[in-house]
C-alpha cells in the first residue's frame, strides 16, 4: 500500500461468503445452483435464483442462517446412499493423501515445488465423480487430488512424488505433471492457463471423432474438464479458449476453483471484475457460481454442465468459491492471509458437512463413516511403502520417451541411427 | 503479375538460379483466356542473363490450355512449391481421416499462401479449421488434440507469428511426451513461412528455427525443393513426433517437375545438391540458392563446391555431413539465421565435436547480420548472405 502514496487504495476487504441463494439485487444474476432454466436459457436471470428443487446446505453456515433457507429439508436427500459413501471416501482420500505429502516433504522423501489441495476437495469430488472414463480431466500444478479422483491409484501417484520409475510418469514428471493415459488424465500444468488450450484441444478430438470420424456413442460426445485457478482467469490463453470453445461448441466445462488467493495475490487485487462467472456470458456460454465448499451444490452444477456438454450444446463455464487451508505450496509461509479469513472457511470444511449430513439424513452411521477413513488410511500408508520400496529411474531411463519416435535424435557419423547406439539404451549417449 | 516474373524475382537479384542438378526451370503460365505461354522445362538459363529479362521468352510457344503434363513425355508433373505442399498434405488428409488442419485463414481463404486451398471444400469446416488470431491457444489446441488421437498441421500464417506460441511449443510440444513418462504422443506438425522476404520489414521476416532448436522432443526441417516440400509435408504429418516444418517466403514460386507417385522422404536425412571435391558448403532453405548461384560463379573459377542442403535443422545429418567433410576437409556453412545463436553456430559446433581431425581450415560460417531486418531493399540485402561472399569465403577457405 505504500506505493501508492496519491491514491488511496484501500486493502482488500475479506467479504463473507457469498450465499449458495441470494445475490445483490442490483447485479443481474447468471448465478444458478441446480436450476436447469438457466442453463438452457444462456441468458441472465433475474436476482433471486429460481430453484427448480429444493438446495440442501450442507455447510453449517448457510444451513443455520434462516434467511436464506428457502424450504425445509426434503424427505429425500440428494444423493443417493452410495454415492454419498463415494463422495466421502472420495474427499477423505485427497485429504489425507495431501496430509502425507506434507509430512513427507519434511521428511524429505520429495522436493520441488509441491501444491497441496486441503480444503478444495469439494470441487475435485464433485466434478470427477460424475464423468466417465473416457472423459477428460485437465489440471494445474495443484493436480494430485485431480489425478486421484479420477482413479489414478494412490501408490503410482505418491510414488511420482518420490521420483521413482513405478510413478505414474515414471518419475520424469513429478508432482506438478501427473498424467494417466489409462485415466485420461491429460496433466499436470506448471504455467497457469497453458493447461487450457490443452483442454479445448481435447474437446475438439471429442468433437471432430463425433462430426468427421462418425464414432460417436450413445450417451454422447465425451467431455473435457479443465480445472484451474482464480489467477488463470486474469491469463489470455483463458480468454481465447472461452472464445473458441463457445464459438465451436466444444464439450468443454471450465471449473474455475477460485479460493481467493494467487500465492500471496489476493483476487481482488488482481481483478477488475472479480466476479469471474460474468465472464462466460460475456462469450455467449452460462456462467455459474457455486459454493465450492458444498459437494453436493457442485455436484449438481456439475450434472447439469455435463449434460449439456454431452448433448453437444457446449460449454460452461462454472466458478466454484472454494479456498485452500494450506499456503500456496509448501513452501509458501503463507503470511498475508488473515486468520479469520482462513477460520471462516476451516467452519466450512467440506468433509466434516458431508459427514454431518450423511448422519443426519441416515445414510450411513458414524462407526461406518470412521472405517472409510481408516480404509483411506491405510491405503495412503501402503502408498508410502510402495513409493519407499520403488528403485529410483536408472541411467538408462535419461533419454527415453525424449521422442515417441526415437529416429528423432538423428543419424549418426557412422551412418546408423543414433538410438541404434548401444550407449543410447544406457543413457550416456551423445545426443 | 505473372508467375514468370514471380519466379524471376525468387532469385537472387543479380544472377539468375543454376537450372544444373536441381531441374529448376523456368516457369510457364497460363494466360486467362486459355493461351498457355509455355516454355521448355528444363532450359539451362544461359549465365550473365537476368532472369527478370525477356529472354526468356525466345523459346516461348503459344499452346491451347492443355493438362499440364501432356505438353511433353517426361514422367511426372510439374507443379509449384507451394502446390507441392498442398499436393503432400492433400494426400495424407485422404489417406489418413485424423490428419486435420488449423490456422488463420486455411479454409475459406485457402491459405494466405494458397497451400491450403481447396481443402475446407473437399474435406470441410472442421478438418480445414479456421482459427480466431490466438496462436498461444489455437496451437495448444493442436496439442491437445494430437494428445487425444488426431493429427493435426497447424499453420502458422508467418513463423514468426508462432512466436506467440512459444508457451505452447516449447513445454507442451516438445516436452510432454516425456514428462507424461510416455503415455502421449504429440504427432503434431507446426509449419509456416519464415525467413527474409522481399522488403516485409523486420517482425515478417524472422527466422524462428535459431529460437526452436533449443527445445528438447522437436523436429525441425526446412523444404526448399516442390521435391522435398512434399516429401518432407508427407514425412511430417506420418511421423510420431512433434516436426516444425520451415518453409520459405519467397519459395513458394519454384517450379519443378516431381514424380507421379507417392514418395515420402526421411526427416532426417541431409540432401546432396552439388558433388564436388574441394569444400563442403552447408546450407538450407533459400541460401541453397544463393549457394547454387555461388558455385556457378566458383566452377568457373575452377573450384569444385560440394553442396548439401542440409534439410534437417534438428537433428543434424551427421553421416551425410561427415561422409563430405572427410572427402574435402573444408567447411563452409551458409544460413540465413542470425550470427547469434543460429543453426549454423550449433551446426559448426557439431561438426567440431565430431569431425575435428578431418578439417584442414578453419570452419566459415556466413549468416544474416544481427540487425532486426531493414525495410529499405538496399539494406535488407546487406543483411542476408549474397552469392558475392560465398565465393570470396571459399576462395579464403581454399587458399
Amino acid at each position: 500500500m505504500a506505493a501508492f502514496s496519491a491514491v488511496k487504495i484501500s486493502p482488500p476487504q475479506f467479504t463473507p461468503v457469498r450465499s449458495t441463494s441470494q445475490r445483490p439485487a442490483s447485479t443481474p444474476v447468471q448465478s444458478i445452483h441446480s436450476s436447469s432454466a438457466a442453463f438452457s436459457s444462456g441468458s441472465f436471470a433475474s436476482s433471486k435464483s429460481v430453484l427448480s428443487r429444493p438446495l440442501f446446505a450442507v455447510s453449517a453456515v448457510v444451513s443455520s442462517d434462516k434467511t436464506k433457507s428457502r424450504s425445509a429439508p426434503a424427505s429425500h436427500p440428494a444423493v443417493t446412499r452410495e454415492e454419498a459413501l463415494e463422495l466421502y471416501e472420495d474427499m477423505v482420500l485427497g485429504r489425507s493423501f495431501e496430509d502425507m505429502c506434507a509430512q513427507m516433504y519434511y521428511r524429505g522423501k520429495m522436493f520441488g515445488f509441491v501444491h497441496l489441495y486441503n480444503g478444495q476437495e469439494a470441487v475435485s469430488t464433485g466434478f470427477i465423480k460424475l464423468l466417465n472414463q473416457a472423459d477428460k480431466v485437465i489440471s494445474t500444478y495443484r493436480d494430485h487430488v485431480h489425478a486421484l479422483s479420477k482413479g489414478v491409484p494412490a501408490r503410482e501417484v505418491m510414488a511420482e512424488l518420490f521420483g521413482k520409475s513405478t510413478g505414474c510418469c515414471r518419475g520424469q514428471g513429478g508432482s506438478m505433471h501427473m498424467f494417466s493415459a489409462a485415466h485420461n488424465l491429460l496433466g499436470g500444468f506448471a504455467f497457469i492457463g497453458e493447461g487450457i488450450p490443452v483442454a479445448t484441444g481435447a474437446a475438439f478430438s471429442a468433437k471432430y471423432n463425433h462430426e468427421v470420424l462418425k464414432q460417436s456413442k450413445p450417451e454422447g460426445l465425451d467431455v473435457t474438464c479443465a480445472f484451474f485457478g482464480d489467477g488463470t482467469c486474469n491469463n489470455g490463453q483463458f480468454f481465447e479458449c472461452l472464445n473458441m470453445a463457445q464459438l465451436w461448441k466444444l464439450p468443454i466445462i471450465f471449473v474455475v476453483e477460485n479460493n481467493l488467493w494467487a500465492i500471496g495475490m489476493s483476487h481482488l487485487r488482481a481483478t477488475s471484475d472479480p466476479e469471474i462467472w460474468k465472464k462466460g456470458p460475456a462469450f455467449g456460454m452460462p456462467g455459474v457460481h457455486v459454493d465450492g465448499m458444498d459437494v453436493l451444490k457442485v455436484r449438481e452444477v456439475a450434472n447439469e454442465a455435463i449434460a449439456r456438454a454431452r448433448r453437444g450444446e457446449g460449454p460452461t463455464l462454472v466458478e466454484c468459491e472454494t479456498y485452500r487451508f494450506r499456503g500456496h505450496s509448501l513452501a509458501d509461509p503463507d503470511e498475508l492471509r488473515k486468520a479469520e479469513e482462513k477460520a471462516h472457511f476451516a467452519a466450512r470444511d467440506p468433509i466434516p458437512a458431508l459427514k454431518k449430513y450423511i448422519i443426519e439424513q441416515g445414510l450411513a452411521s458414524e462407526s461406518e463413516l470412521k472405517s472409510i477413513d481408516k480404509k483411506v488410511d491405510d491405503l495412503v500408508e501402503e502408498a508410502v511403502e510402495f513409493a519407499d520400496a520403488s528403485p529410483h529411474p536408472p541411467r538408462s531411463q535419461l533419454l527415453e520417451n525424449v521422442f515417441a519416435d526415437p529416429k528423432g535424435f538423428g543419424i549418426g557419423p557412422d551412418g546408423k541411427y543414433r538410438c541404434e547406439d548401444p550407449l543410447f539404451t544406457q543413457g550416456t549417449a551423445q545426443v | 503479375m505473372s508467375s514468370l516474373q514471380m519466379a524471376a524475382l525468387l532469385s537472387a537479384p543479380s544472377s539468375p538460379v543454376v537450372a544444373g542438378s536441381l531441374r529448376f526451370v523456368a516457369s510457364s503460365s497460363t494466360g486467362r483466356n486459355g493461351n498457355a505461354l509455355v516454355v521448355r522445362s528444363e532450359v539451362k538459363i544461359p549465365t550473365g542473363l537476368c532472369a527478370r529479362g525477356v529472354n526468356l521468352i525466345t523459346h516461348a510457344v503459344a499452346e491451347k490450355t492443355a493438362a499440364a503434363n501432356t505438353t511433353d513425355s517426361k514422367p511426372g508433373h510439374e507443379l509449384l512449391l507451394f502446390e507441392a505442399l498442398r499436393e503432400g498434405l492433400d494426400e495424407e488428409m485422404e489417406r489418413d481421416p485424423t490428419v486435420c488442419v488449423m490456422g488463420e485463414d486455411v479454409g475459406h481463404y485457402g491459405g494466405s499462401y494458397k497451400v491450403t486451398k481447396g481443402l475446407a471444400t473437399k474435406y470441410g469446416d472442421l478438418r480445414v479449421l479456421d482459427t480466431p488470431i490466438a496462436e498461444n491457444s489455437f496451437t495448444g489446441m493442436g496439442i491437445g488434440a494430437a494428445m487425444t488421437g488426431l493429427r493435426p498441421v497447424v499453420e502458422g500464417m508467418n513463423m514468426g507469428f508462432l512466436l506467440l506460441a512459444y508457451n505452447q511449443i516449447s513445454n507442451n510440444c516438445g516436452m510432454l511426451h516425456y514428462t507424461s513418462g510416455g503415455q502421449f504422443k504429440i504427432p503434431i506438425v507446426i509449419r509456416g513461412p519464415g525467413g527474409v522476404g522481399r522488403q516485409l520489414g523486420a517482425e515478417h521476416s524472422q527466422r524462428l528455427e535459431s529460437y526452436l532448436q533449443s527445445i528438447p522432443g522437436l523436429q525441425m526441417v526446412a523444404c526448399s525443393t516442390p521435391y522435398n516440400a512434399k516429401g518432407l509435408m508427407k514425412a511430417a504429418i506420418r511421423s510420431e513426433n512433434p516436426v516444425v516444418l520451415f518453409e520459405h517466403v519467397l519459395l513458394y514460386n519454384l517450379k519443378e517437375r516431381i514424380p507421379d507417385e507417392e514418395y515420402v522422404l526421411s526427416l532426417e536425412e541431409a540432401e546432396m545438391v552439388r558433388p564436388g571435391e574441394h569444400v563442403t558448403i552447408l546450407t538450407y532453405s533459400r541460401m541453397r540458392y544463393h549457394v547454387m548461384q555461388a558455385a556457378k560463379t566458383l566452377v568457373n573459377k575452377g573450384y569444385d563446391p560440394e553442396v548439401i542442403d542440409i534439410r534437417s535443422l534438428k537433428p543434424f545429418d551427421l553421416y551425410t555431413i561427415g561422409n563430405s567433410i572427410k572427402k574435402t576437409h573444408r567447411v563452409l556453412i551458409v544460413e540465413e539465421c542470425m550470427r547469434t545463436g543460429g543453426i549454423g553456430a550449433s551446426l559448426r559446433s557439431a561438426i567440431i565435436d565430431n569431425f575435428w581431425d578431418y578439417l584442414d581450415a578453419p570452419i566459415i560460417c556466413l549468416s544474416s547480420q544481427d540487425v532486426p531486418t531493414p525495410y529499405a531493399g538496399t539494406l535488407e540485402d546487406w543483411t542476408v548472405v549474397q552469392p558475392a561472399q560465398i565465393v570470396a569465403a571459399v576462395e579464403q577457405i581454399c587458399k
